[in-house]
């Protein structure tokens, strides 16, 4: 037996498991990359710099948002022990059982939570009230401490759905961009989300490095790697504080919307809705009970933003539009006279008119509200020769009212607006069958006089208004004036938007209609003295009840200032609610003071939420 | 010729010599960074790891040159009274230890601490390279039982007495040095192999034996079948097969439960068995945060005294037994085979050198070093990446602790100065 070979199998073996070892070292190492996240995770506290966000402005410098300091109640389950559990809880006014069941939804199970060496957040956004009745104990509360964070504080309790509000973000946002993590704030609604990425500002991180216990041992690479948290960008809004708080007032116990924008600039001066809530109700460590609470109210409705979403029938106010593609189609002069006979004849006094002097003319049309007068202009313009059939021309009017951003989305910049409703032709070849409807049904279902399936938001309602305040155009309805440092953004509100109605002549006619609206038409109870005024009201019939009043305003009438449309839910006849409210806001916004007191009055009075309506019904 | 071979240095390896030193550098700095701490540190401060193992390293570098002044006919003649002398060190430590976690291996004085049966290694091996190069060659039986006589005294003291079973596995490493010297047969390390195996599978699923011997048994008598002459004998040989394996599995995944309970828990997570959440807190904890050290390095490391999964004290025992993840997450895939590199130069030079020896002794106690160093190498690198279970022996010149490190200096350099008198015949 030659033992001396056997060095060979010896040796061999050595190097055999050298590259065994080898191999699973460039595994472990460099393909496998689950430990260096592990280690990451382990090693290194990245803890977030949290900005604050932007402040927001009204358009004359008022302060409507800005910042308050809140505290975030951390815990480290493990580092529990001897901590006065008791005395804490009463402070938090929590019972010991809650206590222990937010233990365990952060750690797993009591048990895990004593190894637990995690830092959990166990209270959000508490007030400094609260903060100050913790902290003179907190050497007693061992594992817990605080972390700083800002959150919203409102100069005013207005404007809550405009201004919108800012919460924890969730997992949806964090997917959708990964610049958030659990945690985080972001906008919810309203500027706050609309312009989110300016006034969240940018998060600072600090790479912390620890030990097994959890102790702090410096900051990595000296801090190499750390960013500083920038503050969000202040935003400057279009809107005009004052005049917001007024409307609110006037609007309230009445459920509705309001909106109000300067014609020449498409700035909202005002967003009201009706009923609202204090903005403040969504600050600190209440906001889910507040939330829950107003989400109760499913009469009122209080978090819904009628001013932007709810589509309505705009009833008589949508009779300019009417006229306007009735002229610009020339199947419609001023001197155009209808006849009404408590309807129109046609289809046997269907749909119905109230009693006025008939035949009218154009002017005398608006004036009155004719809806005969109406029925038959929208007919004309479906008839008009020049388009092959009748569903041609339903197509072509239906181009002309989506030039005025109404059945679209008119590109505010507030979240979740709504397109309203300008039904397709595919929608009525549905309904009555392909190609087999024509005028004379839409004509009869109320179309021409803002009746039917038509559904307009008051934004758009008020963007109709605009345009035909400047005579043809309009500039996209916004809120937000300039932000601090960057016009880039701003920019795009100077734009024109001009309509497919051209003819300037067109509007000539329908501002001196709406002028004698004021004078001596509908209006001309809500006429403010001194001011040349054009307005429209609207009794807009819908299935949920009494009519919507509605009324569409614009003043002065050269150089207008304002423009507003108002809706009044099951308040009525338009002059009843909506025109004085819509008029006691433009003599605020022109004039400073109210002059009419007990007009002011009776509108802030006027319950038509509890019942109590003070005013009997005018026709 | 004779002034020439007087000179200290005269035939030393310097290649093992200059591994040695490489061993021993890299392995002081890593230990000073395992401790490294941002705030303090003075390297004269003797109440500091990274100083005590300067002064450990000075102790060791000391003995090795008293080593190389002694004429190698010391060692030969004082191999059995070494041998003694450690054996009755281990047996006074049984006994007047101190009590370190339930084992007794550790004299303790003030705050330096000597462990006796790191010596008992080196002391073996003499003793075994002093009885085997002396033998006639022609009583094999006696000769493996003495072997294994040799072997297994310390063995039984440290694992009956000191109840300290990591540094008296070392010894199985010895196998290889039998191996050599004819004294285990190479069926017999087939066997062995076929043994761990059969003992591996059997504890990871304990009720696969029936399945493994019926196969066992049905290639074996297709083999059977097959066969020109078929003998009474060679049908027993392949039923005693069988029912070895078998036993073995069976036996296996028995005693798993019946062993102490932290070998018990820490053989269950390295197979992956199911073992309740606080053994694998505590037991899968070491192996885990010892892969993420290591694993977190990758290619090249986060350079020196920047690791934090070692400085941050994730990995338990970093210093002495899991001193390689420091080389793992500080020096990367680079550094752990740069490591793995010298260690396998090492003992293949240790081999080669061992085989070129004209006398037996010397070529016995090579192999045995050289198996040591294996042993160490395997188990401790093993652990960390977890190949192998948890065992607590040190990395040789790595670990912390001046017993490991003037212990394995000592081992190495007796061979080292051996070598270089190889021209004589020592017996």
């Amino acid at each position: 037996m030659n033992l001396q070979s056997r060095k060979y199998f010896v040796i061999g073996f050595i190097v055999l498991c050298a590259i065994l070892y080898t191999v699973r070292l460039y595994y472990v190492q460099v393909v496998d990359d689950r430990y260096k996240l592990s280690a990451s995770n382990q090693a290194f506290l990245y803890q977030t710099d949290y900005p604050p966000r932007g402040a927001i402005f009204d358009r004359n410098g008022e302060l409507l948002v800005s910042n308050q300091v809140a505290y975030d109640l951390l815990v480290v389950p493990r580092e529990m022990e001897g901590c006065d559990t008791a005395a804490l809880c009463k402070i938090l006014n929590i019972t010991i059982a809650d206590l222990e069941k937010r233990l365990v939804r952060l750690s797993g199970s009591l048990e895990n939570a004593e190894d637990d060496f995690r830092t959990h957040i166990f209270e959000s956004q508490m007030l400094p009230e609260l903060h100050a009745r913790l902290e003179e104990r907190m050497y007693d509360f061992n594992g817990f401490r605080f972390q700083t964070r800002t959150v919203r504080t409102y100069s005013f309790p207005i404007a809550a759905h405009l201004l919108g509000y800012v919460g924890e973000v969730n997992d949806a946002d964090c997917e959708k961009n990964p610049y958030y993590k659990s945690g985080d704030y972001i906008g919810k609604s309203g500027i706050e989300r609309g312009y989110e990425e300016f006034l969240r500002g940018k998060k600072g991180v600090q790479i912390l490095m620890r030990d097994v216990h959890n102790n702090i041992k410096g900051k990595y690479m000296d801090g190499k790697y750390d960013t500083i948290a920038t503050k969000g960008k202040d935003l400057v809004s279009t809107l005009d504080a004052e005049l917001q708080l007024y409307a609110e007032q006037l609007m309230q116990n009445k459920i509705g919307g309001l909106c109000a924008i300067e014609p020449g600039t498409g700035e909202i001066l005002a967003l009201v809705t009706s009923p609202t809530y204090d903005p403040n109700l969504f600050v600190g460590r209440d906001f889910s009970k507040n939330y829950v609470e107003l989400l109760k109210d499913s009469i009122g409705k209080p978090l819904f933003n009628r001013a932007l979403m709810s589509s309505y029938p705009p009833g008589s106010t949508f009779k300019l539009m009417n006229a306007l593609i009735g002229m610009q189609e020339g199947v419609l002069t001023p001197a155009t006279t209808y006849p009404c006979a408590g309807g129109w004849p046609p289809l046997g006094s269907k749909p119905k008119c109230h009693k006025h002097g008939s035949p009218t003319d154009l002017y005398g049309s608006i004036a009155t509200s004719c809806n005969s007068y109406y029925t038959y202009v929208f007919k004309s313009i479906l008839d008009n020769r020049k388009y092959a059939n009748q569903v041609e021309g339903y197509k072509a009017w239906r181009d002309y009212v989506l030039s005025f951003g109404v059945g679209t989305n008119i590109g505010t910049d507030l979240p979740f607006e709504s397109k309203g409703n300008v039904p397709s032709k595919e929608y009525y070849d549905k309904v009555f069958g392909k190609d087999r409807w024509k005028s004379i049904n839409l004509a009869g279902a109320g179309l021409g006089i803002g009746q039917a399936e038509l559904g307009v938001t008051p934004v758009q309602m008020c963007n109709i208004i605009c345009t035909i305040a400047n005579r043809g155009y309009y500039h996209t309805p916004h809120c937000i004036k300039s932000i601090e440092g960057d016009t880039s953004f701003v920019k795009k509100w100077t734009e024109k938007h001009s309509t497919k109605v051209t003819d300037p002549d067109a509007y000539t006619a329908i501002v001196e209609g709406m002028y004698r609206v004021m004078t001596s038409g509908t209006g001309r109870g809500v006429q403010i003295p001194g001011i040349e005024m054009c307005g429209k009201t609207g009794t807009a019939q819908n299935p949920h009840g009494n009519d919507h009043s509605v009324f569409v305003l614009f003043a002065p009438k050269d150089n207008p200032k304002i423009a507003i449309a108002i809706l009044v839910e099951n308040a009525g006849f338009g002059a009843t609610y909506a025109a004085p409210i819509a008029s006691l806001c433009v003599e605020k916004y022109l004039n400073g003071e109210i002059q009419r007191k007990d007009m002011e009055k009776r509108m802030l009075d006027a319950d038509l939420i509890h019942g109590f309506n003070m005013i009997p019904e005018e026709h | 010729m004779r002034e020439k071979s007087e000179r200290l240095f005269y035939n030393v390896d310097w290649f093992l010599v200059v591994i040695y030193f490489l061993l021993v550098g890299i392995g002081w700095m890593n230990i000073y960074s395992a401790v490294y701490d941002t705030e303090k540190s003075d390297v004269f401060n003797f109440s500091r790891l990274e100083s005590k193992q300067m002064l450990f390293a000075i102790i060791a570098i000391v003995i090795a040159v008293a080593i190389l002044v002694v004429d190698a006919s010391f060692f030969t003649a004082t191999a059995f009274f070494f041998y003694s002398g450690v054996i009755v060190l281990n047996l006074i430590v049984a006994f007047a230890g101190a009590d370190i976690k339930g084992s007794h291996s550790w004299f303790k004085f003030g705050s330096f601490s000597f462990q006796p049966g790191e010596f008992a290694k080196w002391a073996t091996a003499l003793a075994l390279a002093k009885y085997l190069s002396g033998r006639a060659k022609t009583e094999l039986l006696k000769d493996t039982v003495v072997s294994f006589g040799l072997i297994f005294l310390p063995v039984l003291i440290m694992i009956v007495l000191q109840r300290e079973t990591g540094v008296a596995l070392v010894f199985g490493a010895l196998v290889m040095l039998l191996y050599r010297e004819g004294l285990i047969a190479g069926w017999l390390l087939l066997v062995g192999f076929v043994s761990i195996v059969a003992m591996v599978v059997g504890m990871k699923y304990p009720l696969v034996w029936p399945f493994v011997s019926i196969s066992v048994l049905a290639i074996l008598a297709i083999n059977f079948a097959f066969m020109r002459k078929r003998t009474w004998k060679s049908a027993f040989i392949r039923i005693a097969i069988v029912a070895y394996v078998g036993g073995i599995m069976i036996v296996s995944g028995n005693i798993i439960e019946k062993l102490p309970e932290h070998q018990t828990a820490r053989i269950k997570v390295w197979l992956g068995l199911p073992v309740s959440q606080k053994m694998l807190d505590r037991y899968d904890y070491n192996t885990r945060q010892s892969l993420i050290a290591i694993g977190s390095g990758g290619a090249t490391g986060k350079g020196y005294l920047d690791g934090t999964q070692t400085k941050f004290r994730f990995v338990p025992e970093q210093e002495t037994d899991f001193i390689f993840c420091t080389v793992g997450e500080e020096w990367g895939f680079m550094g752990t085979t740069f490591v793995v590199l010298l260690y396998t130069l090492l003992i293949i030079r240790l081999i080669t050198q061992a085989e070129r020896q004209r006398s037996d002794f010397t070529r016995i106690y090579g192999y045995a070093v050289a198996s040591i160093f294996l042993f160490h190498l395997l188990v401790n690198v093993g652990m960390t990446i977890g190949l192998l279970p948890v065992i607590g022996i040190p990395l040789p010149f790595f670990s912390y602790g001046g017993s490991s490190l003037i212990s394995f200096t000592i081992l190495l350099f007796i061979f080292i100065k051996l070598d270089s008198q190889r021209l004589l015949i020592l017996r």
